[in-house]
């Protein structure tokens, strides 16, 4: 994807907690409108990275450009509600499914309108509309957790591992409405997984994460079947790296 | 066991048959009650939920302080307020002694460490993860807050219900600060200690149930809101 215009570009990322650096990325530069995937195991700093992709976080060194420009402190509002997250664990709010869905227009200033039907029938909630949605199944809440990023028409969707210990039929429901949410309307898309087989059905490049740092970054074939670092040969065979 | 049906039996006489000096002192309970509830709130609830957001270190401190009043005997704090209010008191000269200004000061106090402990509790409570989610779907800081707040909801009404429960029947302080003076000072609790003292038990009955009756009706309100979440 190189011949695409970058949407982040960061340079020298540090992020330290309590003096420890969790994440610490040389040079990282993600296309507009890619599906890229960020593999690794638990604690390599996946989770922070996004963190700070979502302005979230600020680095305690170097510096996020965004649509190129730096966002280190001078963030518009405007420029945030760009990017959104769905993470692992999704916290809904103690309200309807389609007032879960809803939430994010109405932070904007948006009628919930025909969109957040729209967007429940997308994943399959339109029956569950004015459910409560704390009564809902790991699966649907996660589904929930995808339409009300999606009804915002995010130009990042940032995803922390979306599927973790979910049953494969929801895991299918999702990586479908994801890639088709590249595919068919271009939004840029950062898949963080520790399952490479995901990564390989979703990802049209991939990065192997390990201790804070960047080990190396491909082409989904050539990052699976032509890496050149032996740890990233060794991760995607499944054998420990750490 | 007679004189129990008996006094049962004349007791919802009296509730039915409109007992103006009954009703007197069941709107004064709600008064003072109500007055030292609107108080304890407008103040107990930005407090909570300030305490309960905030990450600063004294917040320890003032946990403690919050949960030790939470536990403050009525009668210490009637004790105090009596003192406060009292002719040589620092405040003796607002003249409140014995009115139900000065039972409402006590039940404030005695409310306040309820609502505001409760209400931090219940924002303490909500999920921290909340907060960075709805973040990250593009909510300002305020949005955040209130989304916290709006989550923590039921437990600042069981906050409010709990205080009311404890005050409206506390006796302890309101007997020393109002005095049980008729047509002034005398609520549900205190007329029930007297009544029944002097052996009028039909009425101190009648009060009781009275008393029952409001706390039950308070905790059905609650219900029912939990109920619709
Ligand atoms: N808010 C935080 N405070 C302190 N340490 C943190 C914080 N967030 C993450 N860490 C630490 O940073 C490291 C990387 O965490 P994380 O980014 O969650 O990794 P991953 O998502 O790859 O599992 C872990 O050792 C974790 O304990
Ligand atoms: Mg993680």
């Amino acid at each position: 994807m190189r011949d695409l215009k970058p949407i982040y570009e960061t340079e020298n990322l540090k992020k330290e907690y309590a003096g420890r650096i969790v994440v610490d990325v040389e040079r990282l530069a993600i296309g507009a409108g890619e599906m890229f995937a960020l593999v690794g195991p638990s604690g390599a700093g996946k989770s922070t990275l996004l963190r700070l992709l979502n302005f979230l976080e600020t680095p305690t060194q170097g510096e996020i450009i965004y649509q190129g420009q730096s966002v280190n402190g001078n963030l518009s509002i405007e420029t945030r509600r760009q990017v959104t997250t769905v993470f692992q664990r999704p916290v809904l709010l103690r309200a309807s499914v389609r007032d879960n869905v809803a939430y994010g227009l109405g932070l904007r200033g948006q009628r919930a309108d025909g969109r957040v039907e729209e967007m429940l029938t997308r994943v399959g909630l339109a029956a569950l509309a004015d459910a409560p949605a704390q009564k809902l199944s790991g699966g649907e809440m996660q589904r929930v957790a995808l339409a009300r990023a999606l009804v915002i028409e995010p130009r990042v969707l940032l995803l922390d591992e979306p599927t973790a210990n979910l049953d494969p039929y929801n895991v299918g429901l999702i990586e479908e409405i994801v890639r088709e949410q590249n595919r068919a309307r271009g939004t840029t898309i950062v898949l963080v997984t520790h399952n490479v087989f995901q990564a390989k059905r979703l990802a049209q490049r991939v990065g192997l994460m390990l201790s804070g740092r960047v080990v190396e970054i491909g082409d989904a074939q050539q990052f699976f079947d032509a890496a050149q670092d032996p740890r990233t040969t060794a991760f995607v065979r499944g054998e420990m790296v750490y | 066991m007679d004189e129990l049906s008996r006094g049962f039996f004349q007791a919802l006489e009296l509730i039915f048959s409109a007992d103006p000096a009954l009703y007197e002192i069941i709107f004064l309970s709600l008064r003072v009650t109500g007055l030292a509830l609107l108080f304890s709130t407008l103040i107990g609830v930005p407090v909570g939920a300030t305490l309960g957001l905030s990450r600063v270190r004294a917040r320890g401190f003032i946990t403690v302080l919050l949960y030790t009043g939470m536990g403050l005997p009525p009668v210490v704090v009637g004790l105090f307020v009596y003192l406060m209010l009292s002719r040589s008191g620092p405040f003796g000269a607002l003249g409140w002694l014995f009115t139900p200004s000065a039972m409402v000061t006590a039940q404030i106090i005695i409310a306040f460490p309820l609502v505001s402990g409760l209400t931090m509790a219940a924002v303490q409570g909500v999920d921290p993860a909340l907060r960075v989610q709805v973040r990250s779907l593009g909510a300002t800081r305020a949005q955040e807050v209130w989304a916290v707040l709006r989550e923590a909801r039921l437990g600042v009404v069981a906050a409010i219900v709990a205080a009311f429960g404890g005050i409206i029947s506390e006796v302890g302080a309101v007997m020393l600060v109002g005095g049980n003076i008729e047509g002034k000072t005398r609520v549900l609790t205190t007329a029930i200690v007297l009544n029944t003292r002097t052996g009028e038990f039909s009425l101190a009955i009648a009060l009781g149930v009275i008393l029952l009756g409001l706390a039950f009706v308070a905790n059905v309100a609650m219900l029912r809101l939990q109920g619709k979440e």
